[in-house]
């Protein structure tokens, strides 16, 4: 496990000395969710109902933009050959650097949501549960990323393909990250939503980091 | 030990090497002859595990490579081409990650140690991004130094290196060896080290 942790701190380390690539997700989150409002105009009820989607959208495509560098730099520089050839297994360094993406680029946007959602005049408990279902979604986003930018590390126009890759299959996960705001909001509670989410996420956990490894290997061969 | 036989490797429809057979005990050293695109990192690659093998077989300690392959990691240190060092860590930091990810424990006096004794000392704190291509591969070497693999396969380690570097890495080396260690490289000059070297000529 000090393999785990060892990637882990590595990764936020980097990351720190590196803000800039932090702070654009977090600043493009930022950006995209307060330019709605103002585009829209300041009608409350259509805010309140475009909400949930326009947060989830901006997170979704937010956590998207630093996937492409997940492994790009690892891969240039040679160590991902060295962690492919650690002793430690392949698939526990590459779920260490999906906590640290997730870290990076997912958690910063759980914690701006609250804040951003308030634009849309959302009710506390639906600003409570859109945070719940940030929570819950957005290690899914890291997690099948990483399976997409594994499978096309080294792919020449890579960041376009792995958007075409990857969209798709965040889809689930849109649909019922919006869903549990905007059950929430119509009164319908939101559990179910958030269970399936949090199903997703456990599956994800599961499957995406051997996966990841698996595509990587495959990368490394050439 | 290890032992390689009729290692074949092809790219696309070219076949790069066939038949390719030596064996390595411990204390020795096999020198990786050839010319360029012959297939010498390709080589490497395969013997690493980097590769998938097509045809032959590798064994180390008298098992088949796949079967014990954790086993075979633990005992297996690879310098390639890329340095694998982060840019914007320092040398110590990079030491330290690296041990960490091979399950070793480093502590800061060792590594520190480690570095200066390859001519990297008051360099230690600072970014690799800003260390010369020599430091750089320097620091590599201080890598390989720390680990406690039996098997060091090297792609051309003397490259880039100054007259007392090149020394510091064959002393390195010959330590490696005295002390039971297997070394395989590749080099396109001629190399000096001690122990029992072999010579392997790659040919198409």
């Amino acid at each position: 496990m000090s393999a785990f942790f060892a990637i882990v701190q590595r990764d936020l380390v980097l990351a720190m000395r590196r803000k800039n690539e932090v702070i654009t997700a977090v600043f493009f989150f930022v950006v995209v969710a307060a330019l709605f409002p103002l585009g829209i105009g300041p009608e409350m009820n259509t805010l309140r109902l475009v909400a949930p989607g326009i947060l989830w959208v901006g997170a979704l495509l937010a956590s998207m933009l630093s996937l492409g560098r997940m492994f790009a730099a690892d891969h240039a520089d040679g160590t991902l050959e060295q962690m492919a050839l650690s002793p430690s297994s392949l698939s526990l360094l590459v779920a260490a650097k999906i906590l640290a993406h997730w870290l990076l680029s997912g958690l910063p946007l759980v914690l701006l949501a609250p804040v951003l959602g308030l634009q849309f005049d959302l009710s506390a408990s639906a600003l409570w549960t859109l945070t719940l279902s940030l929570l819950l979604g957005t290690p899914i986003l890291s997690l099948i990323g990483a399976v997409g930018a594994a499978l096309t590390l080294g792919v020449r126009g890579g960041d376009v393909l792995l958007s075409l890759l990857v969209l798709p299959l965040y889809v689930p996960a849109l649909v019922f990250g919006a869903g549990a705001v905007q059950a929430e909001i119509s009164g319908l509670g939101a559990s179910a939503h958030l269970s399936i989410l949090a199903a997703m996420a456990l599956v994800a956990a599961v499957f995406s980091p051997w996966a990841s490894a698996a595509s990587l290997r495959i990368a490394l061969e050439s | 030990m290890l032992c390689v036989s009729n290692l074949s490797c092809s790219r696309g429809d070219r076949r790069l090497f066939s038949g390719v057979s030596f064996s390595l005990q411990p204390g020795q050293w096999l020198h990786l002859e050839g010319d360029n695109g012959v297939g010498k990192t390709s080589l490497l690659r395969l013997i690493c595990g980097l590769s998938e093998l097509d045809e032959g077989q590798i064994t180390w300690q008298g098992q088949p490579v796949h079967q014990c392959a954790d086993e075979f990691r633990a005992d297996l240190a690879y310098l390639g081409h890329q340095l694998a060092l982060k840019d914007d860590l320092t040398p110590l930091e990079n030491l330290r990650v690296d041990a960490a990810v091979s399950g070793v424990h480093l502590s800061a006096p060792q590594a520190m140690a480690a570095l200066a004794q390859l001519g990297l000392r008051g360099r230690e704190h600072l970014p690799v991004r800003v260390l010369s291509q020599g430091q750089k591969r320097r620091t590599a070497l201080a890598r390989l130094q720390l680990s406690r693999a039996k098997l060091w396969v090297l792609d051309e380690p003397f490259v880039a290196l100054d007259a007392t570097a090149q020394n510091a890495l064959a002393m390195v080396i010959n330590e490696h060896l005295s002390q039971q260690g297997l070394v395989l490289l590749t080099s396109h000059q001629a190399v000096k080290l001690g122990g029992q070297g072999l010579t392997y000529r790659l040919t198409a």
